[in-house]
């Protein structure tokens, strides 16, 4: 990687004054993994590739079935039975092949997840059951990797970021244990258009992380009742109980 | 002794609090945990949100609320 700049490419970006060349170098030299290049994560990594991002790791144990197309805008018909992450690779490499991505078709899980994950600047979870978030989130805080956590379910997001220095909340201090009978939207539903907001939050996060641009949410959550199109930003204190983080 | 309370006791032993923007009102002294129990909901599936701060799981006992408390009940999505 270098920090050569295509300039024409990232023209929009490089006029922006919290991004600018620098900030265009920063993304160039950034690496993010995804865990799940689902609803939340084709948006995010569509986004992070177009902008300039250098690296990108793909991680999705799935292939693409047809009920993903009504919100994976990384996939296509003719997608169909393939493996996600190197199907979505091979998009992203088409729409910038300046981005280094990495297609990891396995399930994340607490044994693998550090391996998985060793290296990145940036962690972007939009997985789709708590089990993983929560390998995701001990790893991120066990490395010391920045995690952006997008959820949806039915007509509601959620979006927070978790710097992982000792003194800020974790994921875990959000959700401490897994929610019984956690809906899935497979069962319950999902709009993609939703999906689309939360992964395109997740990735507007990740770019202003990089670039040092702005607020963070940092020790905030944001909330999107997309029924009522209402929204607020909460903020999460550390738990001192916290199973992965507290005491 | 007699059982005629003034307005300003009354007014007093009762907490008045908007929950999921609707009037609701607890004994004085109530804590997240009793508003969690008088809810009847799953504190595994939801956050407390108080006044725009999400309150620690571990603190539920030990947050008292306030006359004026503005309580978001808010559920955990998990997908993707």
């Amino acid at each position: 990687m270098s920090d050569e700049i295509d300039i024409e490419r990232f023209a929009r970006h490089i006029v922006l004054r919290e991004i600018g060349g620098p900030g265009q170098q920063a993304l160039g030299r950034a690496h993010a993994v995804l865990i799940g290049a689902g609803g939340l994560g084709a948006p995010a990594a569509l986004y992070l590739a177009a902008a300039g991002i250098g690296r990108l790791t793909l991680i999705d144990p799935d292939t693409v079935s047809l009920d993903n197309l009504q919100r994976q805008i990384l996939f296509r018909t003719a997608d169909v039975g393939a493996p996600k992450a190197e199907t979505g690779a091979k998009a992203l490499a088409a729409l910038n092949p300046g981005t280094a991505v990495t297609a990891v078709t396995a399930a994340l899980d607490e044994n693998n997840a550090q391996a998985l994950i060793e290296g990145a600047d940036l962690v972007l979870d939009g997985c789709d059951n708590f089990e993983t978030r929560f390998a995701v989130n001990a790893a991120c805080r066990a490395l010391g990797i920045p995690l952006i956590s997008g959820a949806v379910g039915r007509w509601d997001g959620q979006v927070a970021l978790f710097n992982a220095s000792p003194d800020a909340p974790c994921y875990r201090c959000w959700v401490p244990e897994v929610p019984p009978d956690a809906e899935t939207c497979a069962r319950v539903g999902i709009v993609g258009a939703l999906t689309g907001v939360i992964g395109s939050l997740m990735a507007l996060e990740a770019i202003k992380h990089i670039c040092e641009a702005g607020e963070a949410l940092d020790g905030r959550i944001f909330l999107l009742d997309a029924l009522g199109l209402d929204s607020r930003t909460v903020k999460l204190a550390k738990d001192p109980a916290c199973p992965v983080c507290g005491g | 002794m007699t059982n005629v309370r003034t307005h300003k006791e009354v007014s007093e032993a009762v907490l008045q609090l908007t929950v999921n923007g609707e009037d609701r009102s607890l004994p004085a002294g109530s804590s997240v945990s009793d508003l969690v129990s008088a809810l009847d909901l799953d504190g595994r599936k939801i956050a407390v949100e108080r006044n725009l701060e999400i309150v620690p799981r571990s603190q539920y006992g030990g947050t008292e609320l306030e006359n004026g408390d503005r309580i978001e009940i808010v559920a955990f999505v998990g997908g993707g």
